[in-house]
C-alpha cells in the first residue's frame, strides 16, 4: 500500500520518478539473485549428498590402497564368471527386447485394434512390478512344481536355476524400454513416407528397412542403451530365478551381493567399481544420444 | 487421425506372424507369469489369502513399505520440482553435467546404489552418520532410486512454461510466493503428479538397493519385497503371492489414482 501512495506522490513530481524508482528496482534484483542462489544452493547440495558424493566415495574407498588390490579382486576367478555371464544374459535378452519392442511399438502406434489400451498396459506393467515378484511370477510357471515344470523336466529343459530363467527374468524387467523410447519417435515420423514407398511398390519389408528404421533409429538406440543398463544390473528377478550358485549362476551384481555378505569388502566394492563405470559409460551414451532424439528436452 | 483400411492396417501393423510370434513373447513373459502369481494367491481361497497377508510380519512389512513411500515421494515431489527449476531456469558452469548426473540412479545397478550409500552413510562413515539397520537406510536408498522421476517429468514441462506470465504478475505486483502458488504450481502440477506416481510404483517394489542396507530386520526394516523374498527362500509360495499381490495392487492404485487426479487438475488449469 505505501509503496503505491509514495509511486503515486512521485509520479506528481515527475522529475524524481527515475530517481525514486531505481532504488527498489535495484533491490529487487538483489533478492531476486539471492533467491536463485539459495535454490541453487539447495538443489546442487541434495544432489551433492545423495548421488554424487556417495558415488565418489566408492571410487575413492576402491582405489585408496592403489590398483594391485582391485585387480586380484576382479580377476578372481567367480568375479570373471559372473562378469562374462552377466555379458552372456544382456547378449540375448537385450536383442530380444529390441526386435520385440520395435514389433510392439509398431502395433502400438500404427496398429487399430481391440485391446490396444490392454496391451499397452501389459507393456508398461514390469513397471509397476516389484523384481521379486517377477521373480515369483517366473518361479511359479517355470519352476519344479510351476505350471510347465512337468513338461520342461520330462524334455530336458533347465529354466529356473539356470541361463534361459536368468535371461528370461532379466528381459521381463527390461521389457519396457524399447517400445517406449520408439512409439514418440514412431508418432513424430508420420506414415506420408511409408505410403509413398508402398505407392512405389515397395514390399512391406523394404519399407520397413528403408524408411521406418531409419527414421526411428535413434529412438531406438536410446531404447537398447536403456534396456543394456537395466539388464546389467538387474538384481532381485535374477537373484530368485538364478539359485545363486557361486561360479555357476552368479551375475555380477549377485557377485556384489555375495562378496558383500562375506566381508570381503575389497572384492564387493572392485566389482561395484565394474559395474559403477557401465552405469557412467551408459550416461554418457544417454546424454550424446539425448541430443539425436530429443533436442527440446536438451540442456544448453 | 483417419481410420486406416484393413489392408493398410496389416502393412502398418506387421504380418500376421510377427503378430503372433509377439503374442507368443508377452504371453510368457508377462500375462503368464502374473496369471501364476494371480492363481497362486487364491489356491487356498479367500480365507487362505486373507491369513497370508495378515500374518503380523506381512502387515508391518507392507505398512512399512507404504508409509516410507509415501515420506519419500512427498520429498521428491519438493525436491525434483526445484532441482528441475534450477536445472530449467539457472545457469551456471558445469550445469550440462549435473543434468546428466539426474540419470545415474536409473544407470546404476540397484545392488551398487546400496553398497555406494553404505560406503559413506553405513558402518565407519567418514561423516560419522550410521544409517545402517535403521528404518532411516530404507528413505535413503528410495530416495536416491526414485530420483529421477520427477525431476524427469517436471524438466520438460518448465522447458515450455511461457516466463511472459510470470513477468506479467510480477509487473502486477505479485510477489515470489504468490506467482509460485498461482501461476508455476498450477502448470506444474499434473507433471509432479506423474513423477510421484512413478516414484511410488517404484518404491513400492524396490529390492536391489535395500537388501544390504537395511538389515532386512521382521518388524523393523523388512520391507514388502524383502518380506516376499523371504517367503520364497523358505519355500511359502502361496504367502509369497498374496502379499506379492497386495503390493501390486498398491502400486496399480496409486498410479491409477494419480493419473485420475492429474487429469482433473489439467481439466481444471487449463
Amino acid at each position: 500500500m505505501s509503496s503505491s501512495a509514495s509511486g503515486a506522490v512521485a509520479s506528481a513530481r515527475a522529475p524524481l520518478v527515475p530517481r525514486s524508482r531505481a532504488p527498489s528496482r535495484a533491490a529487487d534484483e538483489r533478492a531476486r539473485r539471492a533467491r536463485r542462489l539459495g535454490l541453487r544452493a539447495i538443489a546442487l547440495g541434495y544432489l551433492a549428498l545423495l548421488l554424487v558424493a556417495p558415488v565418489a566415495m566408492i571410487f575413492y574407498r576402491t582405489f585408496a590402497h592403489g590398483l594391485a588390490p582391485v585387480w586380484h579382486a576382479v580377476s578372481a576367478a567367480n568375479a570373471q564368471h559372473a562378469f562374462w555371464l552377466s555379458l552372456e544374459v544382456v547378449a540375448i535378452a537385450v536383442p530380444l527386447n529390441t526386435v520385440f519392442g520395435i514389433g510392439i511399438a509398431l502395433l502400438l502406434e500404427r496398429g487399430r485394434f481391440r485391446g490396444r489400451a490392454l496391451l499397452g498396459m501389459l507393456i508398461d506393467l514390469p513397471f509397476a512390478i516389484s523384481p521379486v515378484v517377477v521373480g515369483l511370477a517366473l518361479v511359479l510357471v517355470y519352476g519344479k512344481t510351476g505350471w510347465f515344470g512337468n513338461w520342461l523336466a520330462a524334455n530336458g529343459i533347465a529354466v529356473i536355476f539356470s541361463v534361459p530363467g536368468m535371461v528370461l527374468a532379466t528381459a521381463v524387467v527390461s521389457l519396457p524400454f524399447v517400445a517406449r523410447e520408439t512409439i514418440p519417435v514412431l508418432h513424430e515420423l508420420g506414415t506420408d513416407s511409408e505410403q509413398a514407398a508402398a505407392t512405389l511398390g515397395a514390399s512391406r519389408w523394404q519399407t520397413f528397412m528403408r524408411i521406418t528404421l531409419p527414421g526411428i533409429r535413434w529412438g531406438v538406440v536410446y531404447g537398447v542403451v536403456l534396456t543394456t543398463a537395466r539388464a546389467l544390473g538387474e538384481f532381485g528377478a535374477v537373484s530368485i530365478v538364478s539359485g545363486r550358485i557361486e561360479g555357476q549362476t552368479q551375475t555380477l551384481p549377485l557377485y556384489v551381493q555375495d562378496r558383500f555378505e562375506n566381508f570381503d569388502i575389497t572384492g564387493a566394492y572392485a566389482a561395484a567399481v565394474v559395474l559403477a563405470l557401465l552405469a557412467l559409460a551408459t550416461l554418457l551414451a544417454m546424454n550424446l544420444l539425448t541430443r539425436h532424439t530429443r533436442p527440446g528436452e536438451a540442456v544448453t | 487421425m483417419r481410420r486406416l483400411s484393413a489392408g493398410a492396417w496389416r502393412a502398418r501393423g506387421g504380418s500376421a506372424l510377427g503378430r503372433g510370434l509377439l503374442g507368443i513373447y508377452l504371453s510368457a513373459l508377462v500375462l503368464l507369469p502374473v496369471s501364476a502369481v494371480l492363481a497362486k494367491s487364491t489356491t487356498g481361497g479367500a480365507s487362505a489369502f486373507w491369513r497370508e497377508i495378515s500374518n503380523p510380519e506381512a502387515v508391518a512389512a507392507i505398512k512399512l513399505t507404504l508409509v516410507v513411500s509415501a515420506i519419500v515421494v512427498v520429498t521428491n515431489a519438493v525436491f525434483g520440482t526445484l532441482i528441475a527449476w534450477v536445472l530449467v531456469r539457472d545457469e551456471f558452469p558445469g550445469k550440462r553435467i549435473v543434468n546428466a548426473l539426474i540419470d545415474l540412479p536409473f544407470a546404476l545397478p540397484t545392488i551398487v546404489a546400496g553398497v555406494v550409500l553404505l560406503a559413506l552413510y553405513g558402518k565407519g562413515s567418514p561423516m560419522g552418520i550410521n544409517v545402517a539397520f535403521t528404518r532411516a537406510s530404507i528413505a535413503l536408498a528410495l530416495l536416491f532410486v526414485t530420483l529421477p522421476f520427477v525431476v524427469r517429468s517436471v524438466q520438460p514441462v518448465l522447458h515450455e512454461l511461457d516466463v511472459s506470465m510470470e513477468e506479467a504478475a510480477a509487473s502486477l505486483g505479485a510477489g515470489p510466493a504468490t506467482i509460485l502458488r498461482r501461476i508455476v504450481l498450477p502448470s506444474l502440477t499434473p507433471a509432479i503428479i506423474s513423477g510421484v506416481a512413478l516414484s511410488f510404483a517404484r518404491a513400492v517394489g524396490e529390492f536391489g538397493s535395500l537388501v544390504l542396507i537395511t538389515g532386512n530386520l521382521p518388524f523393523k526394516t523388512e520391507v514388502g519385497s524383502v518380506y516376499v523374498f523371504g517367503q520364497i527362500e523358505s519355500d511359502n509360495l502361496p504367502g509369497a503371492a498374496a502379499v506379492s499381490i497386495v503390493l501390486l495392487l498398491a502400486a496399480l492404485a496409486v498410479l491409477a489414482a494419480l493419473s485420475v487426479l492429474s487429469r482433473w487438475r489439467s481439466g481444471h488449469v487449463v
